[in-house]
């Protein structure tokens, strides 16, 4: 049975410094509240894995908290450029970041090979691209029936998977709508995964073919109202699409970038404080949560 | 006829015609989004728009500014995973057209989005790949819209993250790609489309107002020009219209979204 949780405990329980960590959620249900946990206490030495690494990788890579990231599509969504992961790149700041490219549709097989408890993924894939010359884990296979070449890569195995869904049950059962990605398959490939949610209730109304992960396949539950945010969770709150561009001013330079992770982020008890440290930072009024 | 309208406006314009009314669309953020959503506004409202997100016969009111947005899953006939929209959606071949963008792109339509420069130095970090590189490969056919530059049309790309014609001729069925690859590429001065032969891009179309001197000088290698360029027909009125409208119902979801 999943552990009903704060996500400082669970952060603080199972995610170690050198781990290999998938933060999954595909625009749509970032765990952005899990993110900002883990700079706070500091991880070091990660191994980061998300198709798109969006604003929640950024800040650890500009936290120094990552030793490698393996990603697919490195952009800020409807911005332009991850000005920390680019400062890494191209400048080796705040420290050589190790990368790992490769496609999304490599990356999904990936996950789902994982999920499949299989040690690599099989796709038609990367044909006339220059990526397998950067990335020795893009081969090739011959398909033992027919002979055709196809590309193999190795399967998505995190020791945690961190994923942010709309509701759970008191026994911890996870149910998520809406753009889904490839949490599912994140969870399932990892050794151990910790749930953010929206709300806890006593019962999930939800179809048979709901998108559920049963209690047995998660290991923390933690309640973080808005933990998603800037980015959406569908039935709750929109796209903080202001936030995102306001990111591009924020990260773009280094020591506003440092000032605003630490007054916002780092300085904050939690992430309900973090909110409202982002609400008087923009005008707004405290509230009380 | 509507005499004032901008480049970008004729190549939206010029992009979304190229779509044909009833195909499965996979579409790409930014410049394709537009160009798509502007087609099924108007000639083609039986298009099947497909993205990567996992939205599968979207029909968003507004361009959404990512590539998940909830307007996408919101108005989707249905919403499947991100494994499963690569798996059995496209590697599957169930895409006709795949509509893309692009940082860079040479004389047979291959695409750059990872870097500028040394891959293990470089002096841009682009994103990178994302969903191109599959899509691609196997969409039935491929169309491309991007603004033409020297900086974006480049002799030789500092990378290939996404391949076209490959080196030209015959090379993508030699090398057993599924799709038939880059159909068209949509400028702001005009369009390219493949020598049947050679594969290498040509310029057939160019925009009302633009020369071709102006594509050639926007071109980083010696642009091969048809032996007639025709001009492109003018956005009509409903076409602007429907595109202005678009834009207008964007910039008000958005900003009403960034109000609350």
């Amino acid at each position: 049975m999943a552990n009903i949780t704060t996500l400082r405990e669970a952060v603080g329980s199972l995610i170690e410094d050198g781990h290999t960590i998938a933060m999954e959620g595909f625009t749509h249900l970032i765990p952005f509240a899990a993110g900002h946990e883990v700079v706070r206490q500091g991880k070091r030495d990660l191994t980061v894995i998300r198709m798109t690494p969006d604003l929640i990788y950024d800040q650890l890579i500009g936290m120094g908290c990552v030793r490698k990231m393996v990603f697919s599509w490195g952009g800020n969504p409807g911005v332009g450029s991850l000005h920390r992961f680019r400062d890494a790149v191209e400048q080796g700041w705040p420290h050589r970041l190790e990368i790992e490219e490769r496609s999304h549709a490599d990356m999904a097989n990936a996950y789902a090979a994982g999920a499949s408890n299989l040690p690599f993924a099989v796709l038609r894939g990367y044909v006339g691209s220059d990526l397998p010359r950067y990335n020795e884990n893009i081969r090739t296979i011959e398909c033992p029936f027919t002979g055709e070449q196809l590309t193999a890569t190795p399967a998505l195995r995190p020791d945690v998977a961190v994923v942010h869904a709309q509701q759970a049950d008191r026994a911890g059962n996870v149910l998520m709508w809406g753009i889904v990605g490839v949490q599912k398959e994140a969870v399932l490939a990892a050794k151990a995964a910790i749930v953010t949610v929206e709300e806890i209730v006593d019962e999930l109304d939800a179809a048979p073919n709901a998108v559920i992960l049963p209690h047995w396949v998660v290991t923390a539950v933690c309640k973080v109202p808005h933990g998603a945010t800037p980015a959406y969770a569908q039935g709750y709150y929109g796209r903080d699409n202001a936030f995102y561009r306001a990111w591009d001013t924020i990260a773009r330079d280094r020591d506003m970038f440092q000032d605003w992770m630490r007054h916002h982020i780092v300085e904050a008890a939690d992430f309900a404080d973090f909110r409202n440290r982002l609400r008087l930072s923009t005008g707004g009024e405290k509230v009380h949560a | 006829m509507p005499d004032d309208f901008t480049a970008t406006e004729m190549m939206t314009v010029a992009a979304a015609r190229a779509l044909r009314d009833g195909v499965s669309c996979f579409v790409g953020i930014g410049l394709p989004s537009a160009a798509a959503n502007l087609a099924r506004a108007t000639h083609a409202p039986n298009v099947a728009l497909i993205y990567e997100s996992g939205a599968i016969g979207t029909k968003p009111d507004v361009l959404p500014l990512s590539i998940g947005d909830g307007e996408l899953s919101e108005t989707a006939d249905t919403v499947v995973s991100v494994p499963e929209i690569f798996r059995y959606w496209l590697q599957g071949g169930r895409i006709d057209v795949g509509f893309l963008g692009a940082a860079q792109i040479d004389k047979f339509a291959n695409i750059n989005t990872t870097i500028i420069g040394d891959y293990a130095n470089p002096k841009v970090r682009l994103p990178g790949a994302g969903g191109a590189p599959e899509i691609a490969a196997s969409a039935g056919e491929v169309l491309i819209t991007l603004k033409h530059s020297k900086r974006a049309f480049v002799e030789k790309l500092d990378f290939v993250t996404s391949v076209g014609h490959l080196d030209g001729g015959d090379a993508r069925a030699r090398a057993m790609l599924p799709g038939r690859g880059p159909a068209a590429v949509i400028t702001d001065l005009g369009i390219l489309t493949p020598d049947p032969e050679t594969k290498e891009l040509t310029l057939t179309h160019r925009h009302p107002g633009a020369t071709v001197e102006q594509a050639q000088d926007a071109t980083g290698w010696a642009l091969k020009v048809a032996h007639s360029v025709a001009e492109t027909p003018a956005p009509t009125a409903e076409e602007l219209t429907a595109l202005r409208d678009l834009n207008a119902r964007t910039a008000a979801a958005h900003r009403k979204s960034e109000a609350a």
